[in-house]
Parts: C-alpha cells; sequence; structure tokens
C-alpha cells in the first residue's frame, strides 16, 4: 500500500515536470502555425526545420557555447577549489562568498554588468564575450560540486603515493582526481544545463548576428513562435531521454556510479 | 578499468570540441565579394528568401540582427558596441533618433524604388516625425485596432468605451505596452494620446486602474493566439496581426473604434555612423521593389506602403481588405506617436507602473 | 610532517588564475552596477535610486514578489522533501538516472515550457478540455497569482529537490537503523535524525529557489496576464525600456540584499558547504 502511494506520488510529479513538453511535441506536429488550435498532423516542421539554416546555426552556437564554457568552467573551478582548500578559513569564505554571487544575483543584473565591463574594456561583442560570460556564471556551479568532495578526500592515500616515490602530479592525478572526478562530473554537468537554457545574459553579452536557441526563441516572441522550435524542441528531448536509457541499460560497475552509500562510509573515517 | 573509460571520455570530449569548432568556422560563410551590410530589425519582420535573394544578386552578405522593442533597440544602437547600418524603428523613434543626431540623410537619387514605388501619402504621413522626410522610408505601417470573436459578444463592438463595460468582464485583452494601453485611455476621454497634460494623464491613469478588474490579461504577442482560440472576446490588436487572425478563426472581426486611434510606421533608416552606407542604400532600394515588398507582406501580413506591391497582389479580399488597407480619410481623430522627450517617457513609465502595480 | 599538508600547500599560483577572473567578471561589474545605483543622470552621488524603493509602485511590487517566492519556496520544500526522501530509498545503482531524469526538463527552453503550461492552463485549454471531458468544473487559474506560483515551482522544483536528494541519500542507513533499535519511532527518527542531517540540503535548495523565484519577470507575464508586477519586472523594465539603468541598479542593490542574508545563513548552517546539488 505504502509502495504504491510512493509510485504515484513520484509518478505524479513526473507527470508535472512533463507535460509541458509532452505539449511542445504535439505541437511541432500540428500543421497550423498558431498553438490556439490542432490543424491537422503533419511533418512540415521537421522538414522545415533542416532547411532553416538560421536555427541550425543557433543550436550550433548553443552546444558549442555550452560545451567550451563548462569545459573551460570546470577547470578553472576545479583548481580553484584544490587551491581554496589549502587557504586560510578567512580567505577561504571571502573567496566562497563572491562565488555564490553570480549565482545569486539576478540574471538581468549579471548580464548588464557583464555588458557594462565589456563596453568599458573596448571588447568587440561576440562569441567571445557569450563565452566569458558563460564561463562566469558557470564557474559557481563547478566549484559547489566538486568543495563537497574535497573535504571527504582521503589524504592518506596520497600521501602513500608521494611516500612511494611518485611526483606530486601523477599523485594527484591517479589518487586525487578519480575521487573527485564524481564532483568535476556533477559540476561539468550542471554548468552544461545552465548554460544550455540561459537567455538574459547572453542576451545582453551577444554580438551582431551571433545567436543561441534562447535568443532567437526570444526574438520570436512578439511575432510568433516559429514551429520550427518545437520541432527541434521534440528532437532534442527524444535524442537527450534516449541516450539516457541506453546509458542506463548499460551494466555499471559499483564503483563507478556516482556517490553510492558504501563509497562514501568508506571515506568517512572518524 | 577506470582507468579505460576516463581515457574515452576525455578523448571523446576532446575530439567532440574539436569536430564541433571547426563545423562552426566552415559554418560561418566568409564575407560577401561585395561587402557586407549590417541590419537590426523588429524579430520575425521580413521574410527570409529577400535576405538570400539579395545576397544572391548584388553579392553583399547581410548580417542580420533583431529586437523585440524600439525601448530595447535604441540604447544598443546608441552605445555603438555593434555598429548598424540599418534599423527600422517606429515612428516616434525615429523622430527620438533624429533629435539625438543618430541618423544620416538619404540620398534619394540611390534609391530611385523608393519614391517611385512607395505611396506618396505615406511620406505625408511620415512628416509627423520626420518633418522633411529626410531620415526614413517606410517600410510597414498600420492600425491599431478592436478585435472581437462575434460568436462571444452581445452587440457588435465599435468603440473603446465597450471595453470598460462589465459585461465582458474577464474577457478583454488589452496591450502589455505603456503607450498603446494609454493611447486607449487617452482616445477614449477626446484627448490626444500624446499629450503630457498633468490632469489628462492622470484622468487616463485612474480610467485604466477602473478597467483593471475587467482585464483579462495584458499581453504582447499572446493576443493572437489567445483570440483564436476564443479565451477573450474583445481583444487590442496591431491591423497586421488581424488578418492573420481571421484566417485562422474567421469568428474574428476588426474594427477601428470610433474614438479614434494610432497609426503607426515602421521605417528604414541609415545610421548616422553606418560603415557600408553604400551597401545600405542598395538594400533599402532592394527591398522597396514592388515584388519583394510583396514578399515581405505575404510573409509577416503587415501593410505595405508600397502602392506597386499591393496592385500585385492576388487574391481580391486582401488587395481591397479594409483592415489591410483601410481608407484613412473615413475615420477621425488618427494619430500618430511622438517623442514625449525624456521627461515625457518618464511621466507615462510611472504612471503605467501605478496602473500596473494596483 | 610537510608532506601531510601537501595537499593542501598548493603553490600560491594555483589560486591565482580564479582570483583573477572572479576579479574581473564577478568584483568589477558588481562595482559597475554599484556605481550605476548609486549616481543618477548626471553622474552626482544620490541615494535616490536605493530610496526608490520606499515608492508606492516599487515597495508593493517588492512585498508581491517576496509574498509569491515565499510561497513557491514553500510549496516547492512541501512537494520535493517527500519525493527525495521517496528517491533516497531507491537502489544506488538508479542514482544518476533520477538525477538526469530531474535535469532534462531544464534543458528543453524555458520560453517554450511556460508557454506551453499556457496552452494547458487556459480556458479553452488542454487541462480544461480533460476536465470537461470528465464532467469536473473547469481549472480557472491561468492569468491568477496561482498561476505565476504554479509557473515558478515548475520552473525551479529541479533545484530543490536535487539538494535535497544528494542530501537524504548521503545519510548512512546505519544510523538511522541504529535510531530504530534504540526504540525511536519513525516520527522521533525523521525530526531527530534526518531532518537535520538534511539540513544543508535544506538551505541549499531554499537559496536556489528563493533567490531566482524573487527577480524572475517572465513568468508573471505570461502566466499572470501582466496584471501583477513584480519587483524583477520593475527591473527588467528600468534596463531595457525606459533605460534607467540608475534606478534599476538601485533597486538591484536592494535585491542583494537577500544574498547576503543567504551567506550569513549559510555560514551559519552549513559551514562546511555540504548542500551541494549533485
Amino acid at each position: 500500500m505504502k509502495t504504491i502511494a510512493k509510485r504515484i506520488y513520484v509518478a505524479l510529479i513526473i507527470l508535472f515536470l512533463y507535460a509541458p513538453i509532452g505539449i511542445l511535441m504535439v505541437l511541432s506536429f500540428n500543421r497550423s502555425k498558431t498553438r490556439a488550435k490542432w490543424g491537422g498532423f503533419t511533418l512540415h516542421w521537421y522538414r522545415a526545420l533542416f532547411q532553416n539554416e538560421e536555427i541550425l546555426r543557433a543550436l550550433l552556437n548553443t552546444l558549442l557555447i555550452a560545451l567550451l564554457s563548462s569545459l573551460i568552467a570546470t577547470v578553472i573551478g576545479t583548481v580553484a577549489c584544490i587551491a581554496m582548500n589549502g587557504m586560510k578559513r578567512r580567505a577561504k569564505s571571502v573567496l566562497m562568498g563572491i562565488t555564490n554571487i553570480p549565482m545569486l544575483n539576478a540574471d538581468i543584473v549579471t548580464g548588464i554588468s557583464l555588458m557594462l565591463l565589456y563596453i568599458s574594456l573596448g571588447i568587440k561583442f561576440g562569441m567571445g564575450t557569450i563565452l566569458l560570460s558563460h564561463i562566469t556564471f558557470n564557474i559557481p556551479y563547478v566549484i559547489l560540486s566538486v568543495m563537497p568532495r574535497m573535504k571527504q578526500l582521503n589524504v592518506s592515500t596520497y600521501e602513500a603515493a608521494l611516500d612511494l616515490g611518485s611526483s606530486p602530479l601523477h599523485a594527484f592525478f591517479k589518487v586525487v582526481f578519480p575521487d573527485l572526478l564524481p564532483g568535476i562530473l556533477s559540476g561539468f554537468l550542471m554548468a552544461f544545463t545552465m548554460s544550455l537554457d540561459d537567455f538574459i545574459i547572453t542576451h545582453f553579452t551577444k554580438g551582431v548576428g551571433v545567436d543561441t536557441l534562447s535568443t532567437k526563441i526570444y526574438t520570436e516572441i512578439k511575432k510568433g513562435i516559429k514551429p520550427e522550435m518545437y520541432a527541434l524542441s521534440s528532437l532534442i528531448f527524444v535524442t537527450v531521454l534516449t541516450l539516457l536509457v541506453l546509458v542506463n541499460l548499460s551494466p555499471t560497475d559499483k564503483k563507478s556510479s556516482v556517490g553510492t552509500l558504501d563509497s562514501e562510509n568508506a571515506s568517512h573515517s572518524p | 578499468m577506470k582507468k579505460h573509460r576516463m581515457y574515452y571520455i576525455r578523448q571523446s570530449a576532446a575530439a567532440l570540441t574539436i569536430l564541433l569548432s571547426a563545423a562552426l568556422c566552415g559554418c560561418s560563410s566568409d564575407k560577401g565579394v561585395n561587402g557586407q551590410v549590417i541590419v537590426y530589425n523588429w524579430g520575425e519582420y521580413i521574410d527570409p528568401e529577400t535576405l538570400l535573394m539579395f545576397e544572391e544578386e548584388y553579392g553583399i552578405k547581410v548580417i542580420y540582427d533583431e529586437f523585440e522593442t524600439n525601448e530595447s533597440m535604441y540604447p544598443k544602437v546608441e552605445s555603438g558596441a555593434v555598429a548598424y547600418d540599418i534599423a527600422c524603428p517606429s515612428d516616434y523613434m525615429i523622430s527620438r533618433m533624429i533629435q539625438n543626431g543618430m541618423l544620416s540623410e538619404i540620398n534619394y537619387g540611390n534609391i530611385p524604388n523608393a519614391k517611385k514605388n512607395i505611396g506618396a501619402q505615406y511620406f505625408e504621413q511620415s512628416r509627423g516625425f520626420d518633418p522633411e522626410n529626410k531620415y526614413a522610408i517606410p517600410y510597414c505601417w498600420g492600425t491599431v485596432g478592436i478585435l472581437y470573436n462575434r460568436t462571444m459578444v452581445e452587440e457588435p463592438i465599435t468603440c473603446w468605451e465597450q471595453l470598460w463595460d462589465e459585461k465582458y468582464a474577464d474577457n478583454i485583452l488589452m496591450q502589455d505596452s505603456v503607450r498603446d494601453a494609454f493611447m486607449v485611455a487617452e482616445k477614449l476621454n477626446g484627448h490626444s494620446m500624446n499629450t503630457l497634460d498633468p490632469a489628462e494623464l492622470e484622468a487616463a491613469k485612474n480610467l485604466l486602474i477602473e478597467q483593471k478588474p475587467l482585464v483579462q490579461a495584458y499581453v504582447v504577442d499572446q493576443v493572437r493566439d489567445k483570440m483564436i482560440g476564443g479565451e477573450a472576446a474583445i481583444g487590442v490588436i496591431y491591423s497586421g496581426e488581424a488578418i492573420y487572425t481571421q484566417k485562422e478563426n474567421p469568428d474574428l472581426v476588426y474594427v477601428i473604434p470610433e474614438e479614434g486611434t494610432n497609426v503607426w510606421i515602421d521605417s528604414w533608416v541609415i545610421l548616422k555612423n553606418a560603415p557600408n552606407k553604400e551597401n545600405a542604400e542598395k538594400f533599402i532600394n532592394f527591398m522597396c521593389r514592388e515584388d519583394i515588398a510583396l514578399m515581405n507582406f505575404e510573409y509577416i501580413t503587415y501593410s505595405t506602403p508600397n502602392v506597386a506591391a499591393r496592385e500585385l497582389i492576388e487574391e481580391e479580399e486582401i488587395k481591397n481588405s479594409e483592415i489591410a488597407f483601410p481608407d484613412l480619410s473615413q475615420y477621425g481623430n488618427l494619430e500618430t506617436y511622438v517623442y514625449l522627450g525624456e521627461d515625457g517617457d518618464y511621466l507615462y513609465n510611472e504612471l503605467w507602473k501605478e496602473v500596473k502595480a494596483y | 610532517m610537510r608532506r601531510q599538508s601537501a595537499l593542501k600547500s598548493k603553490n600560491k599560483w594555483l589560486s591565482a588564475p580564479y582570483i583573477l577572473w572572479s576579479a574581473v567578471f564577478i568584483i568589477v561589474p558588481l562595482g559597475m552596477i554599484l556605481y550605476y545605483g548609486l549616481t543618477d543622470q548626471t553622474g552626482s552621488f544620490t541615494l535616490d535610486n536605493i530610496t526608490a524603493i520606499a515608492s508606492a509602485g516599487h515597495a508593493k511590487a517588492l512585498r508581491v514578489s517576496l509574498l509569491l517566492s515565499l510561497v513557491s519556496t514553500l510549496v516547492c520544500f512541501l512537494l520535493a522533501y517527500p519525493l527525495a526522501m521517496i528517491l533516497a530509498g531507491v537502489q544506488v545503482k538508479r542514482h544518476n538516472f533520477i538525477i538526469l531524469v530531474f535535469i532534462l526538463p531544464m534543458w528543453m527552453n524555458f520560453l517554450l515550457r511556460t508557454l506551453a503550461w499556457q496552452t494547458l492552463l487556459e480556458k479553452n485549454g488542454v487541462i480544461n478540455h480533460v476536465l470537461s471531458f470528465l464532467h469536473l468544473p473547469a481549472l480557472r487559474i491561468i492569468n491568477t497569482p496561482a498561476a505565476i506560483i504554479l509557473g515558478m515551482v515548475y520552473n525551479f522544483l529541479p533545484f530543490m529537490v536535487l539538494p535535497l536528494y544528494n542530501a537524504l541519500s548521503k545519510i548512512d542507513t546505519n544510523v538511522i537503523n541504529a535510531a530504530r533499535d534504540l526504540g525511536a519511532n519513525h516520527v522521533y527518527t525523521f525530526i531527530r535524525i534526518i531532518l537535520p542531517l538534511s539540513i544543508p540540503g535544506i538551505i541549499s535548495g531554499i537559496t536556489m529557489v528563493f533567490i531566482p523565484a524573487l527577480t524572475t519577470f517572465v513568468i508573471s507575464s505570461l502566466l499572470g496576464g501582466g496584471k501583477l508586477l513584480l519587483i524583477g519586472d520593475v527591473i527588467e523594465q528600468e534596463f531595457t525600456r525606459t533605460s534607467n539603468w540608475h534606478l534599476g541598479s538601485g533597486l538591484s542593490m536592494i535585491l542583494m540584499v537577500f544574498i547576503l542574508i543567504n551567506m550569513v545563513l549559510s555560514a551559519i548552517f552549513d559551514k562546511d558547504g555540504e548542500g551541494s546539488m549533485l
């Protein structure tokens, strides 16, 4: 009885989360351009999507920026975590406080302030400025994901490696890094996700001719969303969902799954 | 075991990055043979086909950027962060830009199609914001009016006053824009929609506050879909949208209210520091060609001032449509927006905030 | 001795890149906002932009925003906590899958998803079609504050679920078992053991929901019918429509107070920074 109630609850929440996406998918097959009525089934928008250079370019920009900014943010963030680990308590809290600012500040304030920065530095607006902005708001997510792992590190293993003659760098990559990896990967994932959907910050820091999917959709709001966008969203959704299912179906060894109860306990030494 | 997995992850991540970067570099096409032109226009306000045709015919690459409101366009152009060649502002924004010396004079000799194809009455009308027709060439124009669903109302709607009728409570859509909302109230009060008289403004504000409980929603674009879907009985809408909505829902009727309304024009302007002025002139000239103007009209459904293009319209209904091409002399109290100056804008915005916050 | 702190005492140079980055991209822009907030159009110092929050329209907008955000955060919390508890009890192997299920909707464009809610909630929308088919009364929440709350909850729910899930799944089941062995019933165990241990996650979740909810502006116009003025709307309009950046910055500075409050709370309740998302 209790299990059924739990299952129903989870199912309802999942339904809540995915209902709008379902609507988008249905609309992608709507012959009528308006979302207000059903005009019949059609695949026309999917065909039109692949012929629409602008949308495809926006898609490419979005993916590229998300990927690059997350990668760079992950590197900078991880290095920052390691560095902060060795800092005095006060300096560390100050830096952590500063780290939280982009996350907590209203998007529009971050966007405008970065735009002001670029104008005053005379940087030309374009892909570069978007990238810089995305990296800036991605780093906090990485740091927040990696920091907790730093505390759970088993320092003695690292020291053992040093004792056995390995160089600090080698020991780091072989011993410390794998332990941090789950945090790094989740930080990367969060950064990627935030970057994909960002609209306001990109809007204020982009140059002419460069569009991401979000900014493109926003300009279409006034005259009506192109149904090609619904088609694109549906395709993205189905693709990622498929990947998700495939990855989940493949056998994973216990060691590499993230945050298992056992491994957490193992590194907690009272 | 783990090492292998990490190794592959790293390799594929690197490969993917390289691939995407290469794809992007390959994608960004090289400059046109004859240079480029940078255009800043409303979103979804041009047939993309025409841009491709222009690029092919002239060998000039078009870099196209879009904005959603005049107010978001202005600071971007003013800051000079991007050096645009051409923009397409609305009437009052053009007068503001003229006042602030942001536009360069049009050399009509280089844009012969303008005076040839665009009706003289539209140039006449432009004098309201461009006194000597020195800076702007009309691109699209229209009216603001009432769209109503004849199956959902008791009698035909013909004036703004009916939008204050209690029997239509929660069935009225107003524009979520300070000037368009105040325009309705000011026309209803019999005042100019460009008034700066404090008493008249206060009266308009109070009228809007009075109406608020009856309003279903303040919307901009959503008025279209909502009217088609029968969500509301009455809405304030731009004439360009009206044609489209009627196609989708034949129960909808568009009227220009008795008290008068706003007639607006969006025009091409060349910016003062345009880096590619010659190409800009060629672009505008191309857009004034009757076949191109026709293509744009059919794509965006907003009225075109290009009379030559209008001649080419095949459907009689559209060609003589009261909505698309109304005979303006029939209506009284039609006005075009004027730039109110910084103080005027500030005043209007503060009052609008009061209405919204009520 | 030296080696023991080897991991900690990396070169000072290691922290340099990040310090430099945050100085340029976080501190300096913040400074510019402060500059704009404290000056007026002529460039002279003024507190007007900040005291503007007291003006009738702004104060009401702030009150409304605070109320809506608080309610949304509460609703999110009430929905997410049981969910996180259920999920934390699920097989560990599915951990990744669960996280991705909640992240996936965030990959769909936010504007499109909110528009889709219009289609769902409208008078002639999908939900009402289904309800009328089942002869149930119609749902009338579109264009009301309730719809805004629904929109906020929808958008921010994953941000509450994930930290809670993370915190709860880290709790050692042995501790819970020990408590039960020692005679504690479910309620007592929950209140004295599970809840306190999940506090870092709760703080993190509340932060990630409350503050973005406070400054959001698209949801109120798409789902609230533009009838409610939120502080996010005001700031957005000052920056994009009226181009009064001074006022916009001043009002933003008020909101930054909440950031400070959050930092203080985190320092008190989550000293070790364990409240992470994933």
